[in-house]
């Protein structure tokens, strides 16, 4: 791999060097394990093998759960119940993997929103920003198929909401919507096929994950300060890293177990905590639930989806100049995915030259009330909406917009940033006065 | 900018709290019951499970059935634990009060439906309209406070059960005529008028240990076995649970030294304090 210089696999024996000439995989496992990391990273560096160890755990019991469960309308609910009453440790295997994916999504929102302040999706991370906002979109994808299946009402009821989503988009909306349905409703052939999709995406995935992390160790990791290793010399890269194995994994390690504590005691304790009581009660077409909430992690874009009603003016006048192509529900649905596509552009919007937000003195400020911003959207797509829900979801949603299409490049030209250590060393001396040079 | 904006997202916080409260027509009042198997630590009491599915024998199976509950769970470990000749005798003594709904039940030989056994579930019955009971604990949940965001859950549980307790304890004695209907006044119900009459009467209910058999010690008492049929491996999980935090925190302890250790040395601190 390219990059800092450290140092390389040497074959020695026989075998080794056999191998070596015809598949260089010990190599590529050594580079991989061994790859200088920036000795300064912080706590907030963690999530990446949280994130790992989450797909690794809904991908082990999911494939368990697919062995006992039965994609079939009729059948489905009963199946998860069978899991829960009959299949050793079935009730366990599922309480992990629908709690698992609250904790994947609490996890990459953290991840997020640590290279969002420290300015990780700057150059040259633009491509690791643009796959892992790819990451992210599958991830809600897969998520969301993986809450049909249990065959709740809130399975079926958030199913018809989510794919009338793509109903709303002029033209091409209804062909899309029945080809994702199967049908002209949610039915047995949808089912079918959100399972299949279920199965497939992680793969998908783990796939991209990789791509993730081939990028990122190809630019070196990000760090607390912003600044690059020193790659002029390998003693001057050596002052500022240290290899991933073993530091870095033993730290990581600890992080996860702190967190699989919290994540086991919920499992244990109130695995129902996230979930909706609606979805004990088996999916009726006939009856539709008071209130139709998607799971947590769905909730800050719902509220923004929510948050453009007819009531609104920019709504209006783009429907007004549009010819009425985009009315209020498109507009909802773009401004949705819209939420997204701000953020993945985020890389080309921000015009800072500096890359932690440490050394941004206004830009923090507007960090922290994204962050807000990001928790009241979270919120208030959870409530029934009303006059004020309303008004606290348009705020924020335009809040979110602004941050992106409007603060970020105005910051750049008018923050005069605070001055940044020169090294990584540097940074890391700070923190430990003590440390001898290496 | 910043503080104005703060201040202004406050207040809307607290205005549309008022909001919510307001629009709701009847306000759903759900008593916080304590039960033996909240917590933690909490487990089942196999008394109460065993009274529980007493009442719901004598009086809720005539309307409710328990479709994904098998009766031989009855003598599983962590539930009402009934010995194994008595959950035959109970199969077969079963009154199947819908047979249309049940016809697995039909013996084509015999021409006639036949007795249950304990690897059959607990009927079905649709005869009244009544909904099935099997996961009712799980399917409503009692306390989603304050200003919906269910952090009181984390203290009082779900509610689930609470939820069950107070319908049956919640009536008021009013009734009402509607599209030939009857509807009856309970603070619990979402609308506050329910189909069902108050099932429970003090005394209903005999216990062979003579406990207490008035409305509210028999409303626990369903609430709990209802808490059993939805989640009958309650006790189990915890038990995984609880070992697996175990596990884990000592392994954390375990990792943090490590790591304390492996870093020691660039970070300039001593790794041997004794040295």
């Amino acid at each position: 791999m390219a990059g800092i210089p450290h140092d390389h696999y040497e074959p020695k024996s026989g075998f080794e060097k056999w191998l070596a000439h015809r598949l260089p995989v010990v190599s590529l496992l050594y580079d991989t394990l061994f790859i200088p990391t920036p000795k300064n990273l912080n706590w907030m560096w963690i999530w990446g093998i949280v994130l790992a160890f989450c797909l690794v755990l809904q991908i082990a019991t999911g494939i368990v759960l697919a062995m006992h469960y039965t994609p079939q309308v009729d059948l489905a609910f009963a199946s998860v119940e069978h899991i829960m009453r009959d299949v050793n440790g079935g009730y366990m295997l599922r309480y992990l993997h629908g709690n698992g994916a609250s904790l994947f999504f609490l996890a990459v929102y953290l991840h997020i929103f640590r290279g969002l302040y420290y300015g990780s999706y700057k150059s040259p991370r633009e491509v690791t920003w643009i796959i892992g906002m790819l990451i992210y979109l599958l991830m809600m994808a897969t998520g969301f198929m993986g809450y049909v299946l249990p065959w709740g009402q809130m399975s079926f009821w958030g199913a018809t909401v989510i794919t009338g989503l793509f109903g709303a988009i002029p033209g091409i909306g209804e062909p899309i919507q029945t080809l994702l349905l199967g049908g002209p409703a949610v039915d047995n052939a949808t089912l079918n096929r959100f399972f299949s999709l279920h199965y497939l995406l992680p793969f998908v995935l783990a796939g991209l994950v990789i791509v993730h992390i081939w990028a990122f160790h190809t630019t070196g990791n990000n760090n607390p300060a912003g600044v690059e290793v020193r790659r002029t010399s390998k003693a001057e890269a050596d002052r500022d890293t240290l290899p991933f194995w073993p530091y870095f994994v033993i730290k990581d390690l600890f992080a996860l177990t702190v967190v699989l504590i919290v994540f086991f005691a919920i499992v244990g304790f109130m695995p129902n905590y996230l979930g909706d009581p609606d979805n004990y009660i088996q999916a009726n077409p006939m009856s539709t639930p008071p209130h139709i909430v998607p799971e947590w992690y769905f909730l800050p874009f719902y509220a923004i989806l929510r948050a453009f009603t007819g009531d609104v003016w920019v709504v209006q006048l783009v429907q007004f100049v549009t010819f009425g192509i985009v009315d209020a529900k498109f507009f909802g649905v773009l401004a949705m995915f819209g939420a997204i596509g701000v953020m993945a552009l985020v890389p080309w919007l921000d015009t800072s030259s500096v890359r932690s937000g440490k050394y941004r003195p206004m830009f923090k400020w507007w960090f922290a009330l994204l962050c807000f911003d990001f928790v009241v959207l979270t919120w208030v797509g959870s409530q029934v909406p009303t006059e004020f829900t309303s008004w606290i979801s348009l705020l924020a949603a335009t809040y979110w917009f602004a941050y992106f299409l409007i603060i970020l490049p105005l910051l750049g030209v008018i923050e005069r940033p605070l001055p940044q250590p020169a090294t990584i060393e540097d940074d890391f001396k700070a923190h430990y006065p003590s440390a001898p040079a290496e | 900018m910043i503080r104005k904006l703060t201040l202004t997202a406050l207040a809307a916080l607290a205005l549309s709290l008022g909001t919510v409260q307001a629009q709701e027509e009847h306000e759903v009042h759900i008593e916080d019951f304590a039960f033996s198997f909240e917590g933690p630590f909490g487990s089942y009491d196999r008394n109460q499970l065993q009274r529980g599915l007493q009442v719901y024998t004598e009086v809720c199976s005539t309307c409710h059935g328990l479709k994904f509950v098998p009766i031989r769970a009855l003598s599983d470990e962590g539930g009402p634990e009934i010995p194994e000749d008595q959950v035959r005798a109970y199969a077969a003594a079963f009154a199947v009060l819908d047979e249309e709904a049940n016809p697995q039940l039909y013996d084509t030989e015999k021409d006639a439906y036949r007795a249950l056994l304990p690897s059959d579930h607990f009927p079905l019955n649709n005869s009244q309209g009544a909904p099935d009971l099997s996961m009712m604990a799980k399917a409503r949940k009692g306390f989603s406070g304050p200003m919906g965001l269910g952090i009181n859950q984390i203290f009082k549980g779900i509610g689930g059960p609470e939820y069950i307790a107070s319908l049956l304890t919640g009536y008021s004695g009013e009734s009402k005529e509607e599209a030939g209907n009857t509807f009856y006044a309970n603070r619990t119900f979402s609308t506050g008028w329910i189909r069902m009459p108050a099932p429970l009467t003090d005394g209903q209910v005999t216990f062979a240990d003579g406990s207490p058999n008035d409305v509210v010690s028999m409303s626990k008492d369903v609430a709990a076995f209802l808490m059993w049929t939805a989640e009958p491996k309650l006790m189990q999980r915890k038990e995984s649970g609880l070992l697996a935090v175990l596990f884990l925190v000592l392994l954390s302890v375990l990792l943090y030294l490590t790591n304390k250790r492996l870093w020691a040395p660039h970070k300039g601190k001593a790794s041997h304090p004794a040295e």
